[in-house]
């Protein structure tokens, strides 16, 4: 079968050539489908371990045993890009996985997110992500399991708490306040100590004033607790740091996910088209794959409460190509992001073809359909996406005594944080930080609450 | 970055092929989740005994139900109604029906595998072990001296015996050791034939007998059972790491004491006052007609809230003073609704007085579940100081 394969994909990339996709080389593998489960849950083929992603584990198996979901590729940016295909799949429908991995490969060499993503973090995130495995195995050798999994607790609770606006390798903060220009108490103070009978300019130097911690607030809670924490050892500071550097990398999966996910299916619907080597039924076995993967829902269902990324993706490019031509959905591809994609792109009449609604659940599961204004459409679509889809947790002070403020921006978000969860995570970090703590947000009636840890 | 390479299929060689199959990070993250749920299902175990209608066998297992462990993140609180995008038909005021699918909190930020549950089965002798481990409990010492079993047992060979006791292999290994030096010896001769001995040999006694005996007046609430249920069973199991048979005996009592099977004990509710001495006078009996001081270990319980009637306080201190000399021990728990209440009554002076005299006695205040296990450490140290 691979023999078929490897032949076709070579086809498939001249083609995808000849339509001007451009990306790193691809290399494929197949592997086992319990294999591209595993990738699937640990978001990278070789990564750390940790007892949340045993539950995801075996979340992900009942919902596969159940025949929920199906996995056909997973693709890993960078040079050479990776890519896993299911060793069981048929050969039509590796042919059609094969052009949809193209389209990713092209999409993250050439997207602004990914881009900068891939120089900061690196071209070899696979590689990258295994030795990140390798030493946090060795940490466990040196200081036992309890301690490096309280580490990774805390970690990968904060996974999405990054700044990706910030560089990933960052300068610490300034120690001493710039002393200003103009000297002491800003314009008017020194135009009226120029005055003549004034006091003489001295030339001592300023008396320096030491910066709060931070300056700002601080939005990456990974990079400060790596970097701030008063009592971590080296080793825990360099586990903060490596999930750190595996979040800068997820970041423009998740941000990029309806785009590049209806890139991909754009790119191996046309490639399939026009792909005239392939023998017609085989083709058309591998356009049944095709309506499978981009279906909005299930057919014997009314209707959908999650939008399929892939359809909704798929049928933006269709209609940006239609619309704008397709070298202007190359310099989309490059430029946008969920947010503008869908902003700019999901227009009424887009819409309204896709039949998309806008919903509201009460708390015993009952869904009424609210209406379909567009507008409120795009940011209902958007709302999980914000800020990694996590809730605004900033760093607001680190006192002399290395106590450390947090604060929920709950003006941002709405409503104020899941207390029970909070709590939970204010443990795990206070296991790390080793000295007060405290957490403000709001309740249910709106009232402020601070959580607190000694 | 320079292009290097072109794209292609990475062929793994066989090896490396199966160590896909052989090996799953994913079991590897789920076993080491369950190990954090047996821990944690550990902390909760006094509440999983005193839950149960019977006190569990030590072959059988508990079924605990557990929900998976979610790793907590910092999540925005549920508002009452969430909002979606959906794709079908449907107008604006339709309420949808049908089976509502998940919606899943993919990404990164999405841990919503809160909702399976799965069911934990957990050995009682696993927990036993586990008990041990966590309260350093200390191997309590078999009572040694007058306690003896006498028995046969079998103790090397003879050359005469009776035929039942002819041990063939023996015999023909002694003919053939013979026939080495004696080429055309017979077969078998007399002397070639070995009998097993046995001779009479005393052990001490590895059965022992529980009584649990319980105040089961009016005064005794549900949470009151509830803790010396828990309690009974804790010491059972702790006994049987000791003894190869145990019986456990239940008597309850209010002016009147009955010996009531296991299962009807923990539901057995009387009215009526409280006198200790029928349940004492009763385990007396029952010692005296079933289970001979001398080959039985004899631990007796007592649970009672401690309204003791004051005329029958020298009644119940005879009946206690008999008791002591036959049994290894003898434990009183007194249930109180706070710690700092029990102990301080009048069946507890009588505790008070035996443990005083003979130093078989112990007494222990059980007011909180964790209390129990307050009660069964102090119970074991004192076995082990006590008993040389």
């Amino acid at each position: 079968m691979t023999e078929a394969l490897t032949r076709y994909a070579q086809r498939l990339e001249e083609l995808a050539k000849e339509h001007g996709l451009d990306y790193y080389p691809v290399q494929f593998e197949e592997v086992p489908s319990s294999f591209m489960m595993e990738i699937a849950v640990y978001g990278l083929p070789v990564r750390m371990p940790h007892w949340s992603f045993g539950v995801r584990y075996i979340y992900q198996l009942i919902q596969h045993r159940m025949g929920h979901s199906r996995l056909f590729e997973v693709v890993f940016p960078g040079n050479p890009g990776r890519a896993y295909l299911a060793r069981n799949n048929s050969l039509q429908e590796n042919t059609l996985v094969t052009a949809h991995v193209l389209g990713h490969a092209d999409f993250a060499k050439n997207n602004t997110l990914f881009k900068r993503s891939q120089e900061q973090v690196g071209y070899k995130i696979v590689e990258q992500a295994a030795s990140h495995a390798r030493e946090i195995g060795y940490a466990v050798e040196q200081h036992g399991q309890t301690r490096v999994e309280q580490v990774l607790d805390a970690a990968l609770a904060l996974e999405a708490h990054i700044d990706t606006v910030q560089p990933l390798r960052r300068e610490r903060y300034p120690q001493y306040l710039e002393p200003s220009k103009t000297g002491r108490g800003g314009p008017f103070q020194s135009r009226f100590d120029n005055l003549p009978g004034g006091p003489v300019a001295t030339d001592a130097p300023l008396e320096r004033v030491r910066a709060p911690t931070p300056p700002a607030p601080e939005r990456d809670l990974l990079w400060l607790i790596a970097e701030y924490a008063p009592d971590l050892e080296e080793w825990e500071r360099d586990i903060f740091r490596a999930v750190r550097e595996e979040s800068f990398y997820f970041y423009p999966v998740f941000a990029c996910q309806i785009m590049n996910e209806g890139w991909a299916s754009y790119w191996h619907a046309r490639l399939l088209r026009e792909a005239d080597f392939l023998p017609q039924n085989e083709y058309l076995d591998a356009l049944k794959t095709h309506s499978d993967v981009v279906r909005p829902h299930a057919a014997e269902q009314q209707a959908s409460l999650v939008v399929n990324p892939y359809h909704l993706g798929f049928s933006i490019w269709e209609s940006i190509v239609e619309e704008h031509g397709i070298e202007r959905a190359f310099q989309i591809r490059g430029e946008d992001d969920d947010f503008s994609f869908v902003r700019n792109y999901l227009s009424q009449e887009l819409a309204e073809e896709l039949k998309l609604f806008r919903y509201e659940q009460a708390a015993d599961g009952s869904v009424r359909v609210l209406d379909h204004d567009i507008h409120a459409l795009r940011e209902t679509a958007l709302a999980p996406k914000y800020n990694f889809g996590a809730p605004a947790v900033l760093a607001t002070h680190i006192a002399n005594d290395g106590s450390l403020e947090l604060f929920h921006e709950h003006a941002t978000d709405g409503r104020g944080l899941d207390l029970d969860r909070a709590e939970r995570v204010l443990d795990y970090l206070h296991k790390m930080w080793r000295r007060p703590m405290a957490l403000e947000t709001i309740d249910t009636e709106r009232r402020t609450k601070v959580l607190r840890r000694s | 970055m320079e292009e290097d390479g072109s794209s292609g299929f990475i062929e793994r060689p066989g090896a490396d092929r199966q160590w896909y199959d052989l090996f799953s990070r994913g079991a590897r993250d789920w076993l080491r989740h369950n190990d954090k749920v047996r821990s944690a299902v550990r902390e909760r175990l006094p509440e999983l005994i005193a839950n149960s209608d019977v006190l569990p066998r030590a072959d059988s297992t508990v079924q605990v139900p557990v929900r998976f462990l979610e790793h907590s993140r910092f999540r925005l609180r549920d508002p009452g109604q969430q909002e979606g995008v959906g794709q079908g038909e449907g107008k604006p005021g339709d309420q949808l029906t049908g089976p509502a699918e998940q919606r899943e909190g993919k990404g990164a930020g999405g841990n919503d595998e809160g909702g399976y549950q799965f069911v934990l089965e957990l050995k009682i002798d696993d927990i036993v072990d586990w008990l041990w481990e966590e309260l350093k409990l200390p191997n309590l010492k078999v009572k040694s001296g007058a306690v003896r079993n006498e028995d046969y047992q079998r103790e090397g060979w003879s050359r005469r015996g009776v035929r039942s006791r002819l041990d063939r292999r023996r015999s023909l290994k002694e003919a053939i050791k013979r026939r080495a030096v004696q080429p055309d010896g017979a077969a078998f001769t007399d002397d070639d034939l070995r009998y097993r001995q046995l001779s009479l040999r005393k052990r001490p006694a590895t059965e022992a007998v529980v009584f649990f005996a319980m105040d089961v007046s009016s005064s005794m609430t549900d949470h009151d059972r509830k803790l010396a249920k828990s309690f009974f069973f804790w010491v059972v199991q702790g006994l049987r790491r000791q003894y190869t048979h145990i019986e456990p005996v239940f008597v309850a009592h209010t002016i009147e004491a009955w010996e009531f099977p296991e299962q009807e004990f923990f539901q057995v509710s009387g009215s009526g006052g409280t006198v200790a001495s029928a349940a004492f006078r009763k385990i007396l009996d029952i010692a005296a007609q079933r289970y001979d001081p001398g080959r039985f270990n004899i631990y007796t319980f007592y649970a009672s809230d401690g309204a003791n009637f004051r005329h029958d306080r020298e009644a119940a201190q005879a009946a206690l003073a008999e008791l002591g000399e036959i049994v290894n021990f003898i434990g009183y728990v007194e249930t109180a609704p706070a710690a700092q209440q029990a102990l301080s009554t009048e069946t507890s002076a009588l505790f008070e007085q035996l443990q005083a005299d003979t130093g078989v006695a112990g007494r222990y205040g059980l007011s909180t579940p964790e209390s129990v296990w307050d009660a069964i450490r102090a119970f074991f140290t004192q076995q082990a100081d006590v008993e040389v």
